[in-house]
């Protein structure tokens, strides 16, 4: 079951297309990564889901209805560029969000509060957005996001402005939040973010779609017949006539070898009892690689 | 429309919240009776310490010494010589007005004035009228005609006003008051499109360049959020306008029963003096606050409100739309001179051309055009325009209130997501026909 079914979405602006004939399905329960380089049209994207604009064509479903105002307060947004009321006291802004959002006041009180707690914060409240430092802000904007309980949040770029130990609560928050049944849809840059907690992802670039599944699917889309193998000892492999060596690099008296078979995967080449193997994997290119390589403009 | 409530409520609260907003809805109603009652102490204070001013006139051609009639708080003392260390000897003798030898009546009149302390104006014209009574009386004199005849040409004129309406009635019109009253109000609701106009373009901007929009239009649609933003800062303009309003009347009616106990002293003391010149001033004073009071003041007042309102939310909404076009405050220039110009003209126009005329062509078409109605129609109405015109004015206000409020919503919900770019009239005018 699906929380958000994008259906041949595509929108125009004056000069460029935006989005061209873009369909994917968010699962319900997931962390969903949506990558891209800049100007893929990935903030087109999240604008239409959250009705800020509409598409020139296609049609998006949530829970499998069109995508209708009602469902406004069922989404919560982080936005890339983060904004809150600079002179408002972090509690009366939670508040205003949460009312905006259709929260009755005993609710969002209460909700704030735990919130509040769970981020350390409460002694905030009286505070003011300016007084505080920008990763405190991040965490008030954060809380603005879900305080409402929705069954759908996107989170652009959410780890900007945290250090290494809020960015890993932030992350620890995130599957919480999916653990109790919401979905996510995570826009980021920083692929090691997206190999540590994300479930599907859907890589956009000049508009279109260019990968899509789990991570372990997409990166294993682009697996080229690359093993590395680690050893010690000393063995004249380029004796190997079943395999072509792309890399050679000696450390510490280990040896790495990068290479292809040149049919099929065959272990027992490297049976030599001469050989003392550490390691041997296929190699699987990383989202970064995955990503660089999708989305090389010269292709 | 809960959202717009929402919103408008945090704009008003905000607001409201603000010191400076109290500061400022305090003190004014405090520094306006403050001047006012100045004002009154000052004038008052004046007239009661006013001492006869002593001047010993050395008339040496021998013309002015029988016929010179003191003027008003002055008294000439003649005397055949008086030097100046005798002046300045003297605690009770203030001046000493010399006249050469050689004058006589058909020369011009070169008076010599000395004195410790310099001339204020009144008292300078005072004793040149004074001389110059002499000199005319003199002249007539010489031509044969009789003193008694001289000072019946003396005449005291007042102009009473009164408005005929067609139904025939009459009625006392004062154009002191009128021109008094409706550049008053005038102002004020020029003040209040410009104050709290500049506050919604403020709000919006700020809304931009912190990006809170994006997380806002999320939830709300952006015609709700600049609906509430409008709505918001309007009540926070009829707050102060209703704080003002009370406070002034407050403060001036203590003032007054200050005032008026001073009054009552004031009447005694010319009762004992009888002076009729002081008099005749709390007789203008008593007429101003007749004709004052005779105005349609329930009706000036409620279309007062109308236009107060009318004209920010015509203006406010553009001065919204204007916030929301631009990245900051420094790029506004451009946008703003087609908002302020029609409001400084009509100001301008309307305390000139309109005051004189209130119901000429101009003033009539003027008070129309929603773009300066609200400043010229507070100017006309104290004058009675016709009702229609009124009627007229308002429907044509209403009417360009929802126009002005769909166009800038239009720009509004296009401008505030658009970043970084210099935007031009044309592509305004593009914004108006994008679908979301």
């Amino acid at each position: 079951m699906s929380i958000i079914q994008i259906k041949e979405v595509s929108k125009f602006y004056a000069n460029h297309t935006a989005l061209d004939k873009v369909s994917f399905d968010v699962p319900k329960g997931c962390i969903f990564g949506l990558l891209g380089p800049n100007g893929a049209g990935k903030t087109s994207l999240i604008r239409i889901i959250n009705q800020i604009t509409a598409p020139d064509e296609g049609q998006i479903l949530f829970n499998g209805k069109p995508l209708n105002k009602e469902h406004i307060k069922r989404i919560g947004y982080l936005p890339e560029e983060r904004g809150l009321y600079k002179k408002m006291t972090v509690y009366d802004q939670l508040i205003y969000f949460a009312r905006l959002r259709g929260m009755d006041a005993s609710a969002a009180k209460n909700t704030i509060n735990e919130w509040l707690e769970k981020f350390e914060a409460t002694t905030w409240k009286k505070k003011k957005i300016e007084e505080l430092s920008k990763g405190m802000q991040q965490k008030i904007q954060f809380i603005v996001t879900v305080m409402h309980s929705p069954d759908f949040i996107i989170l652009d770029e959410p780890f900007t402005g945290f250090d290494p130990k809020n960015t890993q609560l932030i992350k620890d928050e995130i599957e919480n939040l999916r653990n109790q049944g919401a979905s996510i849809m995570l826009s980021t840059h920083r692929m090691e973010n997206v190999e540590a907690i994300c479930d599907n992802v859907v890589l956009l670039n000049k508009a279109s779609l260019v990968a899509q599944g789990t991570v372990m699917d997409v990166r294993n889309s682009l697996k080229d017949n690359t093993y590395s193998i680690t050893y010690k000892g000393n063995v004249d492999v380029s004796s190997f006539s079943g395999i072509t060596i792309k890399e050679n690099v000696q450390k510490d008296g280990n040896t790495t070898l990068l290479f292809t078979y040149n049919d099929k995967p065959d272990i027992q080449l490297f049976s030599d009892p001469m050989i003392q193997i550490s390691e041997y994997r296929e190699v699987i290119p990383s989202m970064q690689e995955v990503f660089l390589t999708l989305t090389d403009s010269s292709q | 429309m809960n959202n717009i409530g929402i919103i408008t409520g945090r704009e008003y609260f905000t607001r409201v919240k603000k010191k400076s907003f109290i500061l400022m809805t305090l003190l004014t109603p405090l520094l306006i009776t403050t001047f006012y009652g100045v004002i009154i102490w000052v004038s008052i204070g004046q007239s009661r310490t006013l001492e006869n001013q002593n001047i010993v006139v050395v008339d040496r051609s021998g013309i002015f010494s029988e016929n010179l009639k003191a003027p008003e708080s002055i008294i000439f003392i003649l005397q055949e010589s008086y030097s100046t260390d005798q002046l300045i000897a003297s605690d009770s003798v203030n001046a000493i007005v010399s006249v050469s030898q050689d004058y006589t009546v058909d020369q011009s009149l070169q008076l010599k004035y000395e004195s410790m302390s310099s001339l204020s104006v009144s008292n300078s014209s005072r004793i040149e009228q004074a001389f110059r009574d002499v000199v005319r009386d003199k002249k007539l004199n010489t031509l044969g005609i009789a003193q008694e005849a001289i000072d019946s040409l003396q005449t005291n004129i007042v102009l009473s006003q009164f408005k005929v309406k067609e139904d025939g009635s009459t009625k006392s019109s004062n154009i002191g008051v009128n021109t008094g009253l409706g550049m008053a109000l005038a102002f004020m609701i020029y003040f209040f499109i410009f104050l709290y106009g500049v506050q919604v373009m403020k709000g919006v901007i700020e809304e931009k360049t912190n990006r809170i929009v994006e997380l806002i239009v999320s939830t709300v649609k952006p015609f709700q959020l600049m609906m509430g933003k409008v709505l918001g800062i309007a009540l926070v303009g009829l707050t102060q306008l209703t704080i003002w309003i009370v406070l002034t009347g407050i403060l001036m009616g203590v003032v007054g029963v200050i005032v008026g106990l001073n009054m009552g002293d004031m009447k005694e003391l010319q009762n004992v003096s009888n002076n009729p010149g002081l008099a005749n001033v709390d007789m203008n004073q008593l007429q101003f606050v007749s004709d004052f009071l005779a105005l349609p003041l329930a009706k000036i007042f409620g279309v007062f409100l109308f236009f107060f309102m009318g004209g920010y939310l015509f203006y406010g909404a553009l001065f919204a739309a204007i916030g929301s076009a631009v990245d900051s405050e420094t790029d506004t220039q451009q946008f703003m001179l087609p908002i302020t110009m029609p409001l400084v003209f009509s100001i301008a126009v309307s305390f000139s051309i309109v005051i004189g005329d209130p119901n000429g062509t101009l003033a009539t078409w003027m008070s129309i055009i929603p773009l300066t109605s609200p400043v010229t129609m507070m100017v006309r109405l104290p004058f009675g325009p016709p009702d229609w015109q009124i009627y007229l004015s308002m429907a044509v206000m209403l009417l360009s209130i929802f126009g002005v409020i769909a166009i800038a919503g239009k720009i509004y919900r296009t401008g505030i997501l658009m970043y970084g770019k210099k935007v031009s009239y044309k592509e305004l005018a593009r914004w108006l026909f994008y679908k979301n």
